[in-house]
C-alpha cells in the first residue's frame, strides 16, 4: 500500500527526517508515535505531498509519487489544526471539497451523527475549536478513499464526539482500509491501534505491535514503555 | 483552476475590505466627477490616487490573503490538486476581485457622469487599464514575498517596504542619480529605468495621454520616438505584462518547490 | 441734396462707365494674360476664364481688376515668380496660382508689390507657391479669403505664405495657410491688421513678426505649427482673440515674445502646446484673461522679462505652470485661476486667502536637468513639491498669487 525508502528531510539545519524506511503492507490502523518535533507530521506531509523530501523515494500502490498531485483522490487526510476560510460557511466548504474532489452523499449521516446540522449555516470564523474539529471529521470522512491520514484527530472533541470518531475509525478499518494516525493519547493508541510506529530523532526507534513494544521494553502498558524508551535515550 | 480561482474571488468579494475597497472608489469618483465637474482634472487626480493607492492595496491585500488563507491553502494541498492550480487560482482570485473593485467602484460614477459626452473617455480607460495591470503586478509581486517568508510579520514588513521603495523611493534615487550625472546623455537611462518599475512604467503610460505636450518638449531623439510615436505605448504596455507574467511564472516555481 | 452727390461722384462714374473688360480665354482674341494686361487701359477689368495659363512674370504696371472665373489657373511651372504688380489700386481675385519657381537667390511669389498702395487680393487659391504674397514696402491694402497649400519640408528651402517687408496699413484677413514656411510674416510693418486666419502645418511659425510696431492680430487660429507665433523685436502689439493649439516640439511654443514692449495679450486661448507663452526679454506686456489649457508650460521665462502683468488668466491642467530660468523681476501674477490650488476661502468672497506659488521645484529640477521629466507626477515628486511649498528654498518667493481666483474666469 505505501511504501517509504530512504526518506530524507530536513528544514535549513534541523534533520528531521533521517532515512526513513517504512512499508505498510495490510489494511489496519497504524499509529505513529514519537516525541515533539521527532518527524511525525512531516512523514504524513511528505506522503501527501505537501512537503518535499531532498533524498528518497515514496510509493503508493507502487507508483512513485513525488511531484504527481492524482493520488491525493486515493487519500483522506485530517489535518491537526482546523484552520477554515473565516468567511465560508460550513456548508459551503463542504459543498466546495466536494465540488473540487467527487460528489458523495456520506456526509449527511456524518453531519447527523456529530450534530452538526445547526451549524451548517454559520460561518467557520464564528465555530468553537470543537465544532471546527467536527467539520474536519466530516470533511475527512465523507470520502471513501483507501488511505486515512489523521494528524491528532481528537483535538477538542467532547467525549461524545470522540466516541463517535473511534467508531468511525473502526468501522473504516472493518471496511479494509489503511489508518494512519499521529497522536499523543496513548490510551487510543492502545484501544484502536495495530500496529505502532515510533519514531525517534528523524528515525524509525521501533516499528510493531503494542504488546511487542511493550513486550520489548519491559512494561505493561503503553505510556510507560514510551517514557522507557525516551529515558533510555 | 478556475474553481480555486471562484472560490477565492467569492470570499475575497465577501469580506468586509473588497466593500470598503469598492465603497471608496465609489465614493471618490462621485466626489471627483460631481464636485469637481472637471473631467480633466477629476483624471489627474485619479491618476495620483491610482499609482499609489492600487499598488498598496495590491500589495497588503495579497500578503494578507496568503497568510489568511495559509491552513485553508494546507487543506486543498492535501486534496487531489495541482500545486500551481492552487496558487495561481488563488492569486487570480485576489487580483481579479481587488481590479473588480477598482474598475466597478470608478466606472458606476463614470458612466453616471455620461461616458459620450466626455472626451477623456480614453484617459480614463487608461487609467482603469494601469490600475487594473497594477494590481496584478502588485498582488503577484506579494504572493512571491509571502511565499518566500514563512513569518508573517517578515513577510507584511517586507511587503510594504517593497511598495515604499517602488512608490518613491525608486523616484528618488533615479532623480538624484540624473542630477548627479546631468552632463551625460541621460535619455536611455531615464526610460530604462522607467522599465524596472512597474509604477513608473504605468505612470508614464498616464502621462502619455495627459502630458504629451510637455514630454515633446525634449531635444534626445530616443524621447521623440519614444513619446511621439506609437512606440512609448507599445513598449510600455508589453513590459507591463512581463511584469506580471514573470512573478507569475515565479509564484508556480516557488510553489511548486515549497514545504507546507 | 441728391443731385450734388452726383455731379460730385459724376466723374468716378464716368470713369467706371468707360472702363472696359477684357475677357481671356484659350479660345478667345486674348489668350494671354500679360497680352491683356497690354492690351488694357488703366482701370479695365481682365475677365479671366476657365483654363490654363502657363505663364511667368507677369507684370501689371497698371491699375487694373484680374478676375479669374472659376477653374481659371495660372500655372508657373516651377520657373520664376507669376505676378508682379507694379502700380496702385490692382485688383486680383478669384484665380488658381500654381507652381511658383523655387530660388536661392530671388524671393520668387505667386503675386509679388512693390512700392504700391491700394490692392485687393481676394478668393485667391495657391498651390505649391515658393512665396504666395510677397508685399515690399507697400501700403493700405487687402489680403482676404484667400487659400494657400504649400509643400514646404525644410527651412531654408521654402518661403512664407503671406511675406510682408517694410510695409504699413495693410489687413490680411480670413485667409487659410498650411504647409509654409512661416504662415504669415511681418517684417519692419507697422499699423496692421491680421485677423480671423487660419495658419496651420508651417514648418517654422504660423505667424511671424520682426521690427513691427503697432499692429494687431486677432481671432486667428494657429494649430500644429513648428511654433504658433513668434513676435520679435516689436512695440505695441495687439493680440487678442487668438487661438494657439498644438504647437508641439522640443522648444516649441503657442507664442514667443522676443524683445517685446508694451503689449497687450487678452482672451487668447493656449492649449497642448509645449510652451504656451515663452518669454525671453519682454517689458510691460499685459497677459489679461487668457486661458491655457493643457500645455506642456503655461508660460516659461528665459530672462530679461520685466514688469509684466498676468492678471485674471485661467491655469488649467498644465504639467508645468510656470518656469523660468535666470532671476524673476518685477513681474506680477495677480486674481489668477490655478486648477491645481488647493486653497481655501473662508470668507466666500471668490478669492483664495492663501496665496498661491506657481512655479514648482520640480520645475527648476527639471529646468536643470530635462530627462527627469520621466519623473512627472510620480509621489517622489509630489512629495518634494510639497516641501518646498512648506519652505520655499530653490523657487522664488516673490514669485505668487498673492489673489488666487477660486473659480474659472469667465470672459
Amino acid at each position: 500500500m505505501v511504501e517509504i525508502k530512504n526518506l530524507h528531510k530536513s528544514f535549513g539545519k534541523v534533520n528531521v527526517l533521517q532515512g526513513i524506511d517504512l512499508a505498510i503492507d495490510e489494511p489496519g490502523i497504524i499509529a505513529i508515535l514519537g516525541p515533539n518535533g521527532s518527524g511525525k507530521t512531516t512523514l504524513i506531509k511528505s506522503i501527501l505531498g505537501m512537503v518535499i523530501p531532498q533524498k528518497g523515494d515514496i510509493l503508493i500502490d507502487g507508483k512513485h509519487i513525488l511531484g504527481e498531485w492524482n493520488y491525493r483522490n486515493e487519500i483522506s487526510y485530517m489535518p491537526q489544526i482546523a484552520n477554515f476560510p473565516q468567511n465560508l460557511r460550513v456548508q459551503e466548504l463542504i459543498n466546495m471539497i466536494k465540488n473540487l474532489r467527487a460528489e458523495t452523499t456520506l456526509d449527511q449521516a456524518l453531519i447527523q451523527q456529530f450534530g452538526l446540522e445547526p451549524f451548517l449555516d454559520k460561518k467557520l470564523g464564528n465555530l468553537s475549536g470543537g465544532t471546527r474539529q467536527k467539520v474536519n471529521i466530516v470533511l475527512t470522512f465523507m470520502f471513501d478513499s483507501p488511505l486515512i491520514i489523521l494528524d491528532e484527530p481528537t483535538t477538542g472533541l467532547d467525549p461524545v464526539a470522540l466516541i463517535y470518531l473511534k467508531e468511525l475509525i473502526r468501522r473504516e478499518k472493518e471496511r479494509g482500509k489503511t489508518i494512519l494516525v499521529t497522536t499523543h493519547i496513548m490510551n487510543l493508541v492502545e484501544e484502536i491501534a495495530d500496529k505502532v510506529v515510533f519514531l525517534l530523532d528523524g528515525n524509525i526507534y521501533f516499528n510493531g505491535t503494542v504488546a511487542a513494544l511493550e513486550e520489548q521494553t519491559g512494561q505493561s502498558d503503553l505510556e510507560r514503555a514510551i517514557a522507557e524508551i525516551l529515558r533510555n535515550k | 483552476m478556475l474553481k480555486i480561482l471562484k472560490y477565492s474571488f467569492f470570499d475575497l468579494m465577501r469580506s468586509r475590505w473588497s466593500y470598503i475597497y469598492f465603497f471608496f472608489y465609489l465614493i471618490l469618483g462621485y466626489v471627483l466627477f460631481f464636485l469637481n465637474n472637471d473631467v480633466s482634472k477629476a483624471v489627474i487626480t485619479l491618476l495620483n490616487i491610482i499609482i499609489v493607492l492600487t499598488p498598496l492595496i495590491g500589495t497588503i491585500f495579497g500578503v494578507m490573503y496568503y497568510y489568511s488563507s495559509r491552513e485553508f491553502t494546507e487543506l486543498l494541498l492535501s486534496q487531489p490538486l495541482k500545486r500551481s492550480t492552487i496558487f495561481i487560482g488563488q492569486y487570480l482570485g485576489v487580483a481579479l476581485s481587488l481590479s473588480l473593485s477598482l474598475v466597478i467602484g470608478l466606472g458606476i460614477p463614470f458612466v453616471a457622469y455620461g461616458v459620450m459626452r466626455s472626451g477623456a473617455i480614453w484617459d480614463f480607460t487608461s487609467l482603469l487599464v494601469t490600475g487594473s495591470f497594477l494590481t496584478f503586478i502588485f498582488v503577484a509581486l506579494a504572493y512571491n514575498i509571502a511565499l518566500s517568508f514563512n513569518d508573517k510579520i517578515k513577510g507584511f514588513g517586507f511587503a510594504i517596504l517593497m511598495w515604499l521603495f517602488m512608490a518613491v523611493v525608486y523616484d528618488g534615487i533615479i532623480m538624484l542619480l540624473m542630477m548627479k550625472y546631468q552632463d551625460y546623455p541621460l535619455d536611455k537611462f531615464a526610460l530604462g529605468a522607467m522599465m524596472f518599475n512597474p509604477i513608473d512604467l504605468s505612470r508614464v503610460l498616464i502621462l502619455l495621454k495627459l502630458d504629451i505636450s510637455a514630454l515633446l518638449g525634449y531635444t534626445g531623439a530616443v524621447f521623440q520616438q519614444f513619446f511621439g510615436t506609437s512606440m512609448g505605448m507599445v513598449i510600455s504596455m508589453a513590459v507591463l505584462s512581463l511584469w506580471v507574467l514573470i512573478p507569475v511564472w515565479r509564484i508556480r516555481r516557488v510553489a511548486g518547490k515549497k514545504d507546507f | 441734396m441728391n443731385r450734388t452727390i452726383f455731379i460730385l461722384l459724376f466723374p468716378l462714374l464716368v470713369n467706371s462707365l468707360l472702363a472696359k473688360e477684357i475677357v481671356v480665354c484659350t479660345t478667345c482674341e486674348v489668350t494671354n494674360i500679360q497680352e491683356a494686361i497690354n492690351r488694357a487701359n488703366a482701370h479695365d477689368a481682365i475677365i479671366i476664364k476657365a483654363g490654363t495659363y502657363l505663364e511667368n512674370n507677369i507684370t501689371i504696371d497698371k491699375p487694373l481688376v484680374i478676375k479669374g472665373e472659376q477653374g481659371a489657373i495660372v500655372d508657373g511651372q516651377s520657373k520664376d515668380g507669376i505676378f508682379l504688380v507694379a502700380a496702385d489700386s490692382v485688383t486680383i481675385s478669384g484665380l488658381t496660382i500654381n507652381n511658383v519657381g523655387r530660388s536661392h537667390t530671388k524671393d520668387n511669389a505667386g503675386i509679388k508689390t512693390l512700392n504700391v498702395r491700394h490692392f485687393l487680393f481676394e478668393n485667391n487659391t495657391f498651390n505649391n507657391p515658393f512665396f504666395a504674397f510677397h508685399i515690399q514696402k507697400s501700403k493700405r491694402g487687402v489680403i482676404r479669403d484667400n487659400i494657400i497649400h504649400g509643400n514646404a519640408i525644410d527651412e531654408f528651402d521654402s518661403g512664407n505664405g503671406i511675406h510682408m517687408w517694410h510695409c504699413s496699413n495693410i489687413e490680411v484677413l480670413d485667409n487659410k495657410v498650411d504647409h509654409m514656411r512661416d504662415g504669415i510674416y511681418f517684417e519692419f510693418v507697422k499699423h496692421s491688421k491680421v485677423e480671423g486666419n487660419e495658419s496651420r502645418f508651417n514648418i517654422r511659425y504660423g505667424l511671424h513678426f520682426m521690427f513691427s510696431n503697432n499692429d494687431e492680430y486677432t481671432h486667428n487660429l494657429f494649430e500644429n505649427n513648428g511654433a504658433g507665433v513668434a513676435v520679435m523685436f516689436s512695440k505695441y502689439i495687439f493680440m487678442k482673440n487668438n487661438t494657439f493649439r498644438l504647437n508641439w516640439g522640443s522648444a516649441s511654443y503657442g507664442l514667443l515674445l522676443k524683445e517685446i514692449y508694451d503689449a497687450e495679450i487678452k482672451h487668447n486661448t493656449f492649449e497642448k502646446n509645449t510652451i504656451g507663452i515663452s518669454a525671453d526679454g519682454s517689458t510691460r506686456v499685459n497677459v489679461e484673461e487668457n486661458d491655457f489649457i493643457n500645455n506642456g508650460w503655461a508660460i516659461k521665462f528665459l530672462g530679461a522679462c520685466y514688469s509684466n502683468k498676468f492678471l485674471r488668466n485661467n491655469f488649467v491642467s498644465n504639467s508645468f505652470g510656470i518656469a523660468y530660468k535666470g532671476t524673476l523681476n518685477s513681474n506680477i501674477f495677480d486674481k489668477n485661476f490655478w486648477s491645481e490650488y488647493v486653497g481655501y476661502d473662508l470668507n466666500h468672497d471668490g478669492t483664495g486667502d492663501v496665496p498661491f506659488r506657481p512655479v514648482k521645484l520640480f520645475s527648476y529640477v527639471v529646468n536643470k536637468t530635462p530627462e527627469t521629466i520621466v519623473l512627472l507626477r510620480s509621489l517622489f515628486v509630489d512629495i518634494i513639491n510639497f516641501s518646498e511649498k512648506v519652505s520655499p528654498i530653490f523657487t522664488p518667493d516673490a514669485l505668487k498669487d498673492e489673489h488666487p481666483s477660486m473659480k474659472r474666469i469667465a470672459w
